[in-house]
């Protein structure tokens, strides 16, 4: 696969890890009454989708940035790829 | 033996004969000959064993698609099996052996097989030997093993080189034959970056076996003159000799050169290169197989594809037979007769299945002799010339799970549109366009599509004249009424009974056909066999073609060796090899290396005189404790951290505080995982108010980082902080003993002053050494001495080492390695990598009241989980063997299981295990470190360690994981 | 139809025109007993363990695709029972004692080969994790024997001792490990259900699930609705996807597992050897092929193909470990999409809706375990209460902090 790496350009996913389902930036609060529950939830459950999926990859062998990727898990055709940082951001998360 | 079979005409250089043997006979060909049709040329037809029947088989096609003609090519280490004879291309003084066949190919015993043929229909095998049930192994399965297996491997180390390149293009056109030289040429001349690819050992394709004109010149002069408008140009590079064999994501397509297979001198090029070629687009013009018919006895030597048997003539002069029958369904079956006459054969008959409804069987064992038709009527014959129509090279269409289209016109599956991803073309033969003409055409419509999707102007280009006569066909798949069985998969011994009484058993899916009568699963990959078979099983079912399905094709096209997926990384080349910059100068020290990971570390540094490593490990252990030692820690994980909230970040990565932590200050940490088990342990050292250095295990030491970058950068992002891996940038060393504070002073520049009272336990700072050199200095110990890390930039790390060891030797300063180092952290009950395993949580290693109540961090919501609070958990703690008299039979074994006295070995008895064990000089006694159930409340209790691979069983005490010093004392000096 | 060799030789004579389809080919009914989802291996011999044990009972086997054709058709083929954790080896020795009774049991030769697995260590650390583990598997009765170099040198001489990057120190070997022609087990299990009155109904795919006030009474399929008291799901691999339309989201991940086989060889090598330096695992097969994997591609997919760095990855270690394979020819490579769940461990329990089972996560292993996971699906299905072998494939591990983690990687499916 290659990864068009929105700084870097195209690259071959080698340079990279996965890690999984890009909910992983939606770290719950811990504060929560039902942060158990939510903790489990965001650890452990995933949708799994067949089709369009958000995940997120670390380019290890690169620059190290962690991409947000729009990847096809039928067809592995790349939608979009964005920095997870301006992801993260965009979507509520601060510090 | 002289070339019998050797004619005029051909492509071959008659002014170089070539000498070769098969099994052990001297032959003849020339320059130019491949294997088999050198054989031909020689008049030989038996080749081969078929795998199940051990039938007597010949060269049965001209190409890749070979199912019958697999031979052992080469001598010793090189001896290569299920070598295509077809394409092997001959050299002087080849070796080339038979196989499948004992003690001869003439002569098989195996061949009994074949009189046993009636029970050994499709899938016998599942519905026998199966009594007694300790037969299978030890009677009936060897034997199906022994008579199975195609070649056999030399068994020694593949003596040659291998390669791996990466290539970049605009359009790679797999194929050379006209379609591929027309997509190449006009590609090429609008500038595109074009790589052609072809399997073959000359340019051209099927042009080369067919006598045909393009402008009024022979074709073969036609492919010459494109292939050298083609090599002049700079922006195309023709790659021979070279398959694709795969498609895979985003335009990577996987192919594979041959460079020396075909040199009688084998240099020091590696014998193949494989490459990954990145094309923005690809146009496939791969051609036809041309597929046999199923007719009684169509595997005897001399059954041949019709197209091999023109390619034998034309390309290289050699005749497959001197009596030829023609059998064809289809318009080549007159092309092939006329080409066998012209060449001086004569034809004995031609049989055209649209025509003729005579039955015939084929005669002959070893070898074709004649056809006797149902009525009678004989015809005499030595080679048998079929075509059964023609199917399109699609298999790389069908790489990224594409499913092909049936056409009913030319009775062949093409490329279906869906199959096609966006940016793969294909033209020719290859999408069911079998005249020259259409080939050319398409060819060049292909190229000016290219042009065109990646912006350029294709320039007009004018279209060579060409033969266009229509192909015309009638399916007919198999010939009925006839005695004998009719091959579908010859090389599997797979026949058309076999697939109807699958289908009998309900095995009526090609997917299920194909596996249990293994049609198509041979080293040819279906190429000889799928259609014809699925023709067969749909006629068998009254279906259609498209009702009953295809299989589609996996990877690679044709097989390739795993010798050139390894490439370069074999033997010690396996992996990188990371060292430290004191390598050499532990090397010179005579240190034995250990491998932790990538590192190469010294795992201890034997000296004259000492016989075994426990010798060497206990003296550099007492020699430590009793004055000091030196190792080498550069090989630990070291992460920058700077930032304004690079203190508040770390309060989230571990467990503990570290905001607070003050400068100049070390601190050891704990990290969990989100899921609240133990990810790595370290220290973190203060340098300023916004910069501190953590250390992390030398295994963890990318999985920590990584992890770091994903908390700063997709759960924190707003926290400045920056974060930096300086693993290479430091050379590291502790310096552990008594005197070890007395050794430093010599070296660190007066103006830093690391007394007690000025460098304290856990201190850190920056200083010099050695008259000026940058270091960082680290009050840190893990063998629980006095102890200090000193980092270096890498580059002084050797020299520093030196200087370390020369003003070490009024104390008799040694050097120790990993061993050393494992046994006095043990001593001292730290965890380490048997201990952090990933399955253990803080409060497990003892470290539970380290967890922060008042902060978050990394994992702390999940480590209140029920499960890894249980009271009954396994917890870390010492071992010490009861009896001490001798230290053989009290010798403890990591991995033991602990139970309990008078308790029987079982899993339910079994109350945790050994992690981690060694001699300890210090305390002249095995010692351990363990999880035990409840192991915190049990301490002077007795338990069995217990070792039933080893066939160990020690009493041991439990204690306190902390054997020397248990309080730290001797950290403060 | 009994096999035998007896009745081989009788068929031929009659020309073969006696042998009978072994299995039905029936239409479903409007109702059934038990629903087992998915006709793959776990399946089928869900379906055929309940229809041996619970006689009377109606079940049917609905199979979206043709019976045994997803990753029971497309494994390396490898049985062993060679775990670790308490929750893992009790019942995968389990699933091993059937594997040894299997084929009289079924009239099928699934030609189970007791070839042995040897694992090979390569550090210190490694050596004592093999220990353990060696010493686990014996304590719950399996089998396991730690070789030295010496031994191995003996066993393997082809393998390299003398240059390698990673010196091989020894192995930990299971000798009543080895293999299973895999598709002949679904098969065996097929035709063992068909005779017991299973009714197994290919091309039958299962569109939606009939859920009402918390019970689960039938399943929409593409033949029509299908109703049933007891719906088991066995479908590893698509288990999200099919999971999904009982509104459940489960701790799994799709992954892809690519597998290899050469050409044709005479035998070379005498079991299952993995390696512990690098992503390699091997066997040869009864047809001389040398079947061969590593690791998962290690992002989620459904598409049953993987890519290249994979492929050079398990071939370089294979090269590494046995340099004298270098010469055989890789014929094939395949895909199949694999349930990873979180720890690494398989599922086997009832779910929150009342008459809806499940049965997943098997992560790359789920071939060597067929057998017993049919027999504790069958006897959940049955009783409501966990098999004694399986006890600790619950949901709720997750929740709880049960984790069956055998390699300590944590949630991360790609790890596993």
């Amino acid at each position: 696969m290659i990864i068009v790496h929105p700084l870097l350009g195209p690259r071959d996913a080698q340079e990279f890890t996965y890690l999984g389902d890009a909910s992983l930036i939606h770290r719950p609060d811990p504060k929560a009454d039902d942060a158990a529950e939510n903790f489990y939830e965001y650890l452990y459950q995933r949708d799994n989708l067949a089709g369009e999926h958000r995940e997120l990859w670390f380019h290890e062998q690169g620059d190290r940035s962690w991409l947000v990727i729009k990847r096809n898990t039928l067809t592995h055709d790349i939608l979009s790829v964005e920095l997870a940082s301006d992801v993260a951001r965009r979507e509520g998360r601060s510090k | 033996m002289t070339q019998t079979h050797r004619v005029g005409g051909g492509h071959i250089d008659r002014s170089q004969p070539v000498e070769f043997t098969f099994d052990g006979k001297k032959y003849q060909g020339f320059s130019g000959d491949t294997v088999a049709s050198a054989l031909i040329a020689n008049g030989v037809k038996l080749v081969g064993r078929s795998f199940k029947y051990h039938r007597p088989r010949g060269i049965f096609s001209a190409g890749s698609d070979e199912p019958n003609a697999l031979m052992t090519i080469g001598e010793g280490a090189r001896a290569t099996p299920n070598t295509r004879a077809t394409i092997a291309e001959l050299y002087e003084g080849m070796t080339v052996q038979s196989q499948n066949r004992f003690p001869s190919l003439n002569f098989d015993v195996m061949a009994v097989n074949d009189l046993l043929a009636p029970f050994l229909s499709a899938g016998f095998y599942y519905k026998t030997f199966m009594w007694p049930a300790s037969f299978w192994e030890k009677l009936y399965e060897p034997i199906i093993r022994r008579a199975a297996g195609l070649g056999a491997l030399s068994g020694e180390p593949d003596p040659d080189q291998y390669d791996k390149g990466f290539l970049h293009c605009d359009v790679l056109v797999i194929g050379a034959g006209s379609a591929g030289l027309m997509t190449a040429l006009v590609a090429g001349r609008a500038g595109l970056r074009v790589i052609l690819a072809d399997e073959d050992f000359q340019m051209g394709g099927r042009l080369l076996s067919e006598l045909e004109q393009i402008n009024g010149d022979t074709a073969l002069a036609w492919t010459m003159q494109i292939t050298a408008e083609l090599s002049s140009m700079p922006n195309v590079r023709l790659m021979g000799r070279t398959t694709v064999y795969g498609v895979f994501d985003h335009g990577i397509y996987g192919a594979v050169t041959r460079n020396t297979d075909h040199l009688a001198v084998k240099t020091k090029k590696p014998r193949e290169t494989l490459w990954r070629i990145y094309a923005k687009r690809s146009v496939l013009a791969s051609g036809a197989t041309e597929r046999s018919i199923a007719l009684s006895n169509n595997d005897r030597p001399g059954v041949m594809l019709a197209s091999a048997v023109r390619t034998y003539a034309n390309r290289f002069g050699a005749l497959c037979g001197k009596r030829v029958v023609v059998v064809s369904n289809n318009s080549d079956g007159l092309r092939t007769a006329n080409i066998l006459k012209a060449s001086g054969a004569e034809v004995s008959a031609v049989i055209d299945t649209r025509l003729s409804e005579n039955s015939f069987d084929i005669r002959g064992r070893k070898a074709v002799r004649a056809i006797r038709f149902s009525d009678g009527r004989k015809v005499d014959a030595d080679c048998i010339a079929i075509s059964g129509g023609w199917n399109p090279n699609i298999q790389l269409t069908c790489h990224k799970r594409g499913r092909p289209l049936w056409r009913d016109d030319i009775a062949a599956f093409v490329p279906s549109k869906d199959a096609l991803t966006a940016d793969m073309d294909v033209a020719g033969a290859a999408n069911g366009s079998f005249s020259t003409h259409q080939c050319l055409q398409e060819g060049a419509q292909a190229g000016a599509r290219a042009v065109q999707a990646l912006g350029k102007n294709a320039a007009a280009i004018d279209l060579p004249q060409a033969d266009d006569a229509p192909f015309e066909i009638t399916p007919f798949w198999e010939m009925k009424g006839c005695k004998g069985s009719a091959w579908v998969d010859p090389q599997n011994d797979v026949t058309a009974k076999d697939i109807k009484l699958a289908a009998q058993e309900g095995f009526k899916s090609v997917e299920l056909l194909k596996r249990y009568t293994t049609l198509g699963m041979a080293t040819d990959q279906g190429k000889a066999s799928n259609v014809l078979g699925l023709a067969i099983l749909a006629d068998h079912l009254s279906q259609t073609i498209p009702e009953t399905g295809t299989t589609i094709s996996r990877p690679p096209y044709t097989p390739v060796s795993i010798s050139a997926f390894a490439g370069a990384s074999r033997f010690e080349h396996f992996r990188p090899v990371r060292k430290t910059p004191s390598h050499n100068w532990a090397q010179g020290q005579g240190a034995v290396f250990v491998s932790a990971g990538l590192w190469q570390r010294a795992q201890y540094f034997p000296r004259p005189g000492e016989t075994h490593w426990r010798q060497t490990v206990d003296r550099e252990v007492v020699a430590t404790r009793s004055s000091v030692g030196i190792c080498d820690v550069t090989t630990l994980g070291k992460i920058d951290i700077q930032g304004p909230d690079a203190g508040a970040f770390l309060n989230r990565i571990y467990v503990n505080a570290f905001a607070k932590l003050v400068v100049g200050k070390c601190r050891y940490g704990l990290m969990l995982r989100e899921d609240g088990f133990a990810m790595d342990d370290g220290t973190v050292a203060r340098f300023s108010d916004t910069h501190f250095v953590m250390t992390t295990t030398t295994a963890n030491a990318v999985s920590v980082y990584r992890h770091l970058e994903f908390c700063r950068q997709c759960l924190w992002p707003n926290m400045d902080v920056k974060l930096i891996s300086v693993t290479d940038q430091w050379a590291q060393y502790a310096i552990a003993g008594p005197n070890a504070r007395k050794l430093l002073q010599k070296i660190v520049d007066k103006e830093h002053d690391v007394s007690n009272e000025a460098f304290s336990y856990m201190a850190c700072g920056e200083i010099t050494v050695c008259g000026g050199i940058r270091a960082r200095l680290f009050r840190l110990s893990f063998s629980g001495e006095l102890a200090y890390e000193l980092g270096v930039p890498a580059r002084y790390g050797d020299s520093l080492i030196k200087a370390l060891m020369s003003v070490g030797e009024e104390f008799n300063a040694v050097p120790y390695g990993t061993e050393a180092l494992g046994v006095m952290r043990i001593e001292k009950g730290h965890a380490a990598g048997n201990e952090l395993n990933g399955q253990t949580t803080a409060k497990h290693l003892g470290m539970g009241r380290m967890l922060a109540k008042k902060k978050d961090f990394i994992g702390k919501t999940l480590s209140e989980r029920e499960g890894l609070n249980a009271e009954d958990g396994l917890y870390l703690v010492g071992f010490k063997p009861v009896s001490r008299a001798d230290t053989q039979t009290d010798a403890l074994a990591s991995g033991a299981h602990l139970i309990g006295q008078g308790k029987s070995d079982t899993a339910e008895n079994s109350e945790g295990y050994l992690s981690s064990v060694a001699y300890s000089p210090s305390l002249k006694s095995y010692i351990g470190l363990g999880f035990l159930k409840r192991g915190q409340e049990r301490i002077g209790q007795e338990i069995r360690a217990v070792d039933l691979l080893r066939g160990t069983d020690v009493l041991v005490t439990v204690c306190s994981a902390h054997f020397i010093d248990p309080k730290g004392e001797r950290l403060r000096v | 139809m009994r096999h035998s060799a007896f009745q081989i030789f009788k068929q031929a004579l009659r020309g073969h025109a006696g042998w009978k389809p072994i299995w039905r080919s029936p239409d479903p009914k409007p109702h059934y007993d038990y629903i087992i989802v998915g006709g793959g291996g776990h399946g089928l011999a869900t379906a055929y363990y309940l229809a041996k044990k619970y006689q009377g009972v109606n079940i049917a086997v609905l199979e979206k695709n043709w019976l045994g054709c997803g990753n029971v058709a497309r494994n390396t083929t490898i049985i062993r029972s060679n775990y670790l954790l308490d929750g893992n080896e009790p019942f995968y020795e389990h699933s091993m004692k059937l594997w040894e009774g299997l084929e009289q049991e079924l009239n099928y030769n699934a030609m189970i080969s007791q070839r042995g697995i040897i694992n090979l260590f390569h550090t210190d650390p490694q050596r004592d994790a093999s220990v353990r583990r060696g010493n686990a598997m014996c304590l719950n009765g399996a089998d396991a024997v730690l070789l030295s170099q010496e031994e191995l040198r003996k066993k393997c001489p082809f393998l390299n001792f003398d240059n390698a990057r990673f010196p091989i120190l020894g192995g930990l070997w299971q000798p009543r490990a080895g293999t299973a022609r895999h598709d002949a087990v679904a098969w065996g299990y097929a035709r063992g259900a068909d005779q017991h009155g299973v009714d197994i109904i290919q091309n039958c795919e299962v569109t939606g699930f009939l859920i009402s006030g918390g019970i689960c009474t039938g399943v929409e399929t593409t033949r029509g609705q299908i109703r049933a008291k007891k719906i088991g799901v066995a479908v590893a691999g698509s288990s999200s996807r099919v999971m999904a339309k009982a509104g459940m989201r489960l701790p799994i991940e799709s992954h892809v597992l690519q597998a290899f086989v050469s050409e044709g060889l005479k035998p070379i090598i005498p079991g299952v050897i993995t390696f512990g330096a690098g992503h390699f695992y091997v066997s040869q097969s009864n047809k001389g092929g040398l079947v061969f994997g590593g690791d998962i591609d290690g992002y989620n997919t459904y598409a049953q193909r993987g890519n290249l760095p994979v492929v050079e990855d398990v071939c370089e270690g294979g090269v590494a470990l046995m340099p004298m394979i270098g010469r055989a020819r890789l014929l094939r490579m395949w895909g199949g999409c694999v349930d990873m769940s979180m720890d690494g461990s398989p599922i086997i329990d009832k779910t929150h809706i009342e008459g809806l089972y499940f049965n997943g996560g098997w992560c790359y292993g789920g071939f060597k375990a067929t057998p017993a996971s049919g027999v504790a699906f069958a006897h959940l299905l049955a009783t409501n209460t966990p098999h004694g072998t399986a006890k600790a494939y619950r949901f709720d591990r997750f929740s709880r902090g049960f984790l069956i983690d055998e390699k300590g990687v944590g949630a991360q499916p790609n790890l596993h």
